[in-house]
């Protein structure tokens, strides 16, 4: 089977956002970009899938700037067999919304008839967490969301869940849209070799308009603000200290 | 107008976010309508009746509605869905498996995790982990939406709205629910505890964790993690607190051995009080503590437990 990974390229985690002034948006002119980590996961997930002989060739897709392109080679070094760019804006600041991004991956998987479709469980710019519930519901397909453990069975999958109150294990028809959470594995490096041989792995360019899909978002972004900063503590000098402070001070014992 | 809201329950009792959610529909206008599906949860409607600015349930019982699987609990949402403005659901792991799938299937696109309603179409969501809050209207003719229980307080329990049996939607048939491993506690629930004590990558190990769940039962407080403490085998994967786990707001948030990675603070830093125990002086979580604490947790947590 194939396996279809959408990848985001998102800023890196490690960068401390920074709201703009005129309040239209985050910063994102030269800070570090990465693609998404729960992406990463996925990504290695195929690759372990592959590895176990239970997937012939893994796609991966990133809908967005030009620069995606990036993301897309770091997951092909990882391992994934060939791309497609859908280059959807040249504004790194216009972000495609999920019930768009989900009807391009619809097109993609009409025209690649992939088994197994594996998403990030949310993208850490915008924290929808939404991508790969909307494209299983156009497919009409099962969704495994949060999965932390995945056992391929056939024409079903057995996928343990993060959820609430702990764990819940179902079980999928296949084919099946699956979001991946932090603990199904840790994703690899990619090495040096595999570096340069992702040079030479194939990458389509395409446009939403291929695939007939308009992108234009339901949701106008009206303004982006800081959220309200805590005023600085105090440090106490015992435990005894810490204690008497709250409950007389602070009131929360 | 009138508002659907998908109540979150375990077949027995109303979850604590189901009343939150309320509040925050009550200002998006109109009716609200609570959908209780479940097997056997005849008894969950009845609470949900209850709670204030509810105007009726509907209760749908069916055994394909016991586990919360997204298949066909949005089979049934959106056949109801014609006639409302809003479907609104906590932004619990039910709620945000189960709302994106709805609103794709109403061609809308959802509205996660909303921490304020400014009207009917417009709303505030948190982004970048919190780093950012945005404002956002939506162009839909259905806005489906989740609801982030630690920004709302919950709706009281004065009303007496009247219960009506809904049918069961066709089950696509897609999935199967397997099993819950659940662990059973004693203590308060995360998202609606007055307390939480939460134990990083400082604590060690799993048996050291133990020293902050006696904390914590001093405290009468639920327990929390970092996501390092969870990914070492810490603590189980449900005491996660941050932006890809849990968001908690409690009146007091201690914080053990945890260095305040931007991912942690999104999911406390809205918490009344906030104490965190550290015996890095530089380490990032002081900057949003109310009290801070520079010292060895070995040594600090005993004496914490002694002196409650
Ligand atoms: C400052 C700002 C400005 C904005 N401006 C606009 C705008 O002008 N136009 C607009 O349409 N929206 C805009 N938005 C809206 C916002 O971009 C969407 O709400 C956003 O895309 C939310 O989805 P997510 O990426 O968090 O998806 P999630 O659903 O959290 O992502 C889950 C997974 O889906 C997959 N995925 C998601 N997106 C992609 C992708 N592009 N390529 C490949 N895989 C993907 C990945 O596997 C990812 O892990 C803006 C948002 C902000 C914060
Ligand atoms: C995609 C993504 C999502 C994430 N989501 C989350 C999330 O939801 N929640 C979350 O928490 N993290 C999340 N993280 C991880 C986050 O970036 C940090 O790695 C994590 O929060 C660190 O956990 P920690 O503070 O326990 O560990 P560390 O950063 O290692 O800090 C341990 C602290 O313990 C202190 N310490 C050690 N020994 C002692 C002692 N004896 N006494 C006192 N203090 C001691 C140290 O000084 C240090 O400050 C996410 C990361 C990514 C990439």
């Amino acid at each position: 089977m194939k396996v279809l990974v959408p990848v985001k390229r998102v800023i890196d985690y490690n960068v401390k956002v920074r709201v703009k002034a005129d309040q239209s948006g985050v910063d994102l002119a030269n800070v570090k970009m990465s693609m998404n980590p729960f992406d990463e996961i996925a990504v290695e997930q195929a690759i372990r899938l592959k590895e176990a002989g239970q997937a012939e060739e893994i796609i991966v897709v990133s809908i967005g700037v030009t620069k995606s392109q990036e993301t897309l080679r770091n997951a092909l070094a990882m391992g994934a067999d060939r791309a497609i760019l859908v280059e959807a804006t040249d504004n790194v600041e216009n972000d495609i919304e999920p019930l768009a991004v989900a009807k391009i991956l619809k097109a993609i998987i009409d025209e690649e008839q992939p088994g197994l479709v594996l998403v990030g469980k949310q993208a850490i710019d915008n924290d929808m967490n939404a991508t790969g519930q909307m494209l299983s519901a156009l497919m009409g397909w099962p969704q495994a969301t949060f999965a932390s453990k995945v056992e391929i069975e056939g024409d079903k999958a057995k996928v343990t869940r993060e959820v609430d109150g702990g764990l819940q294990v179902i079980s999928v028809n296949m084919p099946c849209v699956m979001t991946v959470d932090l603990r199904l594995n840790e994703p690899r490096y990619a090495s040096l070799p595999n570096i340069m041989k992702a040079k030479k792995k194939p990458m389509e360019t395409k446009t939403p308009a291929d695939y007939g899909v308009d992108v234009s978002p339901r949701l106008t972004i009206e303004k982006v603000e800081e959220p309200p900063a805590r005023k600085a503590g105090v440090i106490v000098g015992s435990v005894e200290e810490l204690v008497e402070k709250l409950k007389t001070e602070a009131g929360v014992l | 107008m009138a508002v659907l809201l998908l109540a979150e329950h375990d077949n027995t009792s109303l979850n604590d976010a189901t009343a939150k959610t309320v509040t925050a529909a009550q200002a998006m206008g109109g009716d609200i309508h609570i959908l209780c599906a479940g097997s056997d949860c005849g008894g969950v409607a009845e609470q949900a009746a209850k709670l204030d600015g509810v105007t009726k349930v509907l209760c749908a019982k069916d055994d394909a509605y016991g586990h919360d699987m997204a298949e066909p609990l949005a089979a049934l949402i959106v056949g109801l869905a014609g006639d409302y403005d809003h479907i609104v659901a906590p932004a619990t792991t039910n709620g945000k498996n189960i709302m994106p799938r709805v609103a794709a299937l109403l061609d809308a696109m959802v509205i996660s995790d909303i921490s304020a309603v400014h009207g009917p179409d417009t709303f505030e969501r948190p982004i970048y982990a919190g780093n950012a809050m945005a404002t956002v209207k939506s162009s839909d003719a259905k806005k489906v939406i989740t609801v982030r229980g630690a920004s709302f307080d919950a709706a009281g329990e004065g009303g007496s709205a009247s219960v009506e049996d809904v049918a069961a939607a066709a089950n696509p048939g897609l999935s199967e629910w397997v099993e819950d491993k659940v662990v059973e506690s004693d203590r308060p629930e995360l998202t609606s505890a007055k307390r939480i004590i939460s134990g990083g990558r400082g604590m060690g190990s799993k048996e050291n964790f133990e020293i902050i769940e006696k904390v914590a039962d001093k405290l009468g407080a639920a327990v929390g993690a970092s996501r390092a403490a969870v990914d070492s085998g810490y603590a189980p994967n449900d005491y996660q607190v941050g932006q890809t786990g849990k968001v908690v707001a409690p009146e007091l948030y201690i914080a053990v051995g945890i260095s305040g990675a931007i991912q942690h603070l999104a999911g406390m830093k809205d918490s009344k009080v906030i104490v965190a125990i550290n015996k890095d002086e530089e380490a990032p979580i002081f900057q949003v503590a109310d009290y801070g604490l520079v010292a060895d947790l070995f040594d600090a947590l005993p004496k914490l437990e002694a002196a409650l």
